[in-house]
């Protein structure tokens, strides 16, 4: 059993403008450490899964069917006050914005315990000094004194790790980070990224990582969905999706990140834009835009299959590498025609460069 | 910086403020057209040297920065002279009509705080729900309606047609006696309806706003109790900007009671004023229009030091 097990779950927003499919049948697993990512472009579903988690979705949305298991148990059932219980306990969230996450009426140091003394039940002394050593090791120096200051006070980078201190503050087993990097300079990522990382081996937490950055991805993440329109596209461990990438959207995406020593002139994106989620184009979401589709993507709707065997897959094993295309299931006539160069002058670990011809 | 600096701070600016309302209260004044002792010779046809002589008594012959002066220093002590048209001291006349306003105004604010403010958060919470829309509705009509208007039909409905009030004051009662605070009941929740009803609207879309924000997304996620993110993150926070409407609102009190008082017959310094402007009693209505206006500055500096404390951000 693994630590979450997300099972067919689907997110509806109810607008005037329509039924929104935030997500479709989305099903995944985390592992206990796992360090899982969740890639894809803005309005893929990515933070609702994440606000799913954690029952978080609010008016006009709502998780309209699927599991989401957690520790086998599914937290669609719970009643309010154990899913509090759960929240920011056992399952903590840490948000994209540091700077609005934070109430700027409240020290940093109070917003910290609050947590500590409703779910720990600490008296307001041992909540202050829990708080504290939750500061000291997200690396904010003179934690006593920085415990009384306000958010405003802090600098970006600052009030990031107060926001990581304040989800670890419980010792959960699973945190969810949307984006936490986004608003940050690349020196600060750098540093937020390998501060998660060593939590997340000394603690054995595991991490859903939720962003649009590749990079961020091939440094932190073990293994990763990209996720398009609501659907994952495509499931893989790290390496595979670097050196292997199996659906045409990662292949896409990858080849949008520019590189130095390019000399192309423009850069190279994916054409169009993603579907709005009320109207799913029929057969594979993503064929507007896919430079191989064929006149059977049109009407067929592709599985998530294992890439080798083109078998869908009850349960994935941590190791495999699944895909939701045509061409994994025989149906596309000419295949997908990409190569892959990795460029090994790099010394980054798993910069895999990937070139259309 | 810490919060006693910046009361400190705050307080040194009022007195620019003071000295600025009170130029400005002496010399409205003066621009109005006539005075006094044309008010006396209109009914009697005096000497102009009995005029000149009434006018020196009263130092209206002198210039005018040294009639405010001479005012100014008088009035710091509170001795603002006697008064023209009883020649009692403008102190005691107004020290007779004050309290009652006090009472009225506190009773006032009391009824649309203890009303405006639970009534904005349960709307905000229950936004676009039918009671939420009921709500709009009675805002909408209580700022809407005009004082005067809104006070004759209390009147006529809860003194009158149902006897629960009386309709004139109370006489030789003290001011905290059961028949008085009964009579200042109706004017009070009348000057009270309108700034209830802004007050509610404010705290609601004030509290609407914050609910959006995402520290409250944050607080749920911690696992608060939803009475605590509610309580303790987005009230508190809502009622920034509720403060500071608030302290506004007191002026809006202290001048809306002048049409009030008319209306009620109610003894207090509003009736005073419109009374004494009718007969330019300029020593009381200078008074007045300065108390009003000292009231009000530091009902503002009031407001700012809860902003303050409120929100740290404005502290620092």
């Amino acid at each position: 059993m693994a630590l979450l097990e997300v099972e067919d779950l689907n997110v509806r927003f109810y607008t005037e403008d329509g039924v929104v499919k935030a997500t479709n049948d989305l099903s995944y697993q985390i592992e206990a450490g796992e360090r899982f990512g969740v890639v894809g472009e803005s309005g893929a579903g990515k933070s609702v899964t994440s606000l799913a988690l954690m029952r978080l979705i609010e008016e006009p949305g709502v998780v309209e069917s699927g599991e989401i298991r957690f520790k086998g148990q599914n937290l669609l059932d719970l009643e309010y006050e154990e899913m509090r219980q759960i929240r920011g306990n056992e399952i903590a969230m840490i948000f994209q914005d540091a700077e609005t996450a934070l109430n700027p009426a409240y020290t940093v140091g109070e917003q910290i315990s609050e947590a500590i003394r409703v779910h720990l039940g600490l008296n307001e002394e041992a909540a202050k000094e829990r708080a504290i050593e939750k500061l000291e090791s997200v690396g904010i120096p003179d934690a006593p004194q920085r415990y009384t200051d306000y958010p405003h006070q802090f600098s970006g980078g600052m009030q990031q790790r107060a926001v990581i201190a304040m989800a670890l503050s419980c010792d959960p087993d699973l945190i969810i980070a949307d984006e936490p990097t986004t608003a940050l300079d690349v020196t600060i990522e750098a540093q937020i990224l390998s501060l998660l990382e060593d939590i997340c081996t000394e603690t054995d937490t595991a991490i859903q990582l939720i962003t649009h950055d590749l990079g961020v991805v091939a440094e932190f993440c073990e293994r990763v969905m990209v996720m398009y329109a609501g659907h994952p596209v495509e499931m893989a461990t790290v390496e595979d999706l670097y050196y292997n990438p199996q659906h045409p959207y990662t292949v896409g995406l990858m080849s949008s990140i520019p590189r130095i020593g390019d000399n192309r002139d423009r850069l190279q994106t994916i054409p169009g834009r993603m579907p709005d989620l009320i109207e799913n184009p029929p057969g594979c979401n993503f064929h507007p835009r896919c430079p191989y589709a064929e006149e059977v993507c049109t009407r067929m709707e592709p599985p998530l299959v294992d890439v080798e065997t083109g078998v869908e897959l009850e349960e994935v094993a941590s190791d495999q590498q699944t895909a939701a295309c045509l061409e994994h299931t025989g149906d596309l006539q000419k295949g997908l025609d990409y190569t892959v160069t990795v460029r090994e002058e790099t010394s980054m670990e798993a910069d895999g460069g990937v070139t259309d011809e | 910086m810490s919060l006693q600096r910046f009361i400190l701070k705050r307080g040194l600016i009022t007195i620019p403020l003071l000295i600025g309302v009170s130029i400005m209260t002496f010399g409205m004044i003066h621009f109005i057209p006539g005075d006094p002792v044309d008010f006396i010779t209109q009914f009697a046809d005096l000497d102009p040297e009995v005029e000149d002589e009434i006018r020196s008594q009263y130092g209206l012959d002198q210039p005018v920065y040294i009639q405010y002066f001479n005012w100014m220093s008088d009035a710091i002590i509170l001795d603002f002279g006697n008064a023209i048209t009883t020649n009692r001291t403008v102190g005691a006349e107004i020290g007779d009509r004050l309290p009652y306003t006090l009472l009225m105004g506190s009773m006032a604010f009391l009824v649309t705080v203890v009303t405006a403010i639970p009534l904005g958060i349960y709307a905000a919470y229950h936004r676009n729900t039918r009671i939420d829309q009921v709500s709009r509705v009675f805002a909408l009509l209580g700022v809407a309606l005009p004082n005067f208007w809104l006070g004759l039909i209390l009147i006529l409905l809860f003194s009158s047609y149902l006897g629960l009030f009386p309709v004139l004051p109370p006489t030789g009662e003290g001011l905290l006696s059961w028949d008085m605070i009964r009579y200042t009941i109706l004017p009070a929740v009348t000057i009270g309806t309108g700034a209830t009803a802004l007050m509610m609207r404010l705290m609601r879309s004030s509290m609407v706003e914050e609910l959006d924000k995402d520290y409250v997304r944050t607080a749920r996620a911690k696992g608060l109790p939803e009475k605590t993110v509610i309580r303790k993150h987005v009230v508190r926070n809502s009622l920034i900007s509720v403060v500071t409407v608030a302290a506004i609102q007191v002026a809006f009190i202290i001048s809306g009671s002048v049409v009030v008082e008319v209306v009620f017959s109610y003894p207090g310094i509003g009736r005073l004023l419109v009374e004494r402007v009718q007969t330019r009693d300029f020593p009381v209505i200078q008074a007045l229009v300065l108390i009003i206006g000292v009231f009000v500055i530091f009902a503002n500096m009031l407001a700012d030091i809860i902003y303050a404390y409120l929100d740290p951000r404005i502290r620092y």
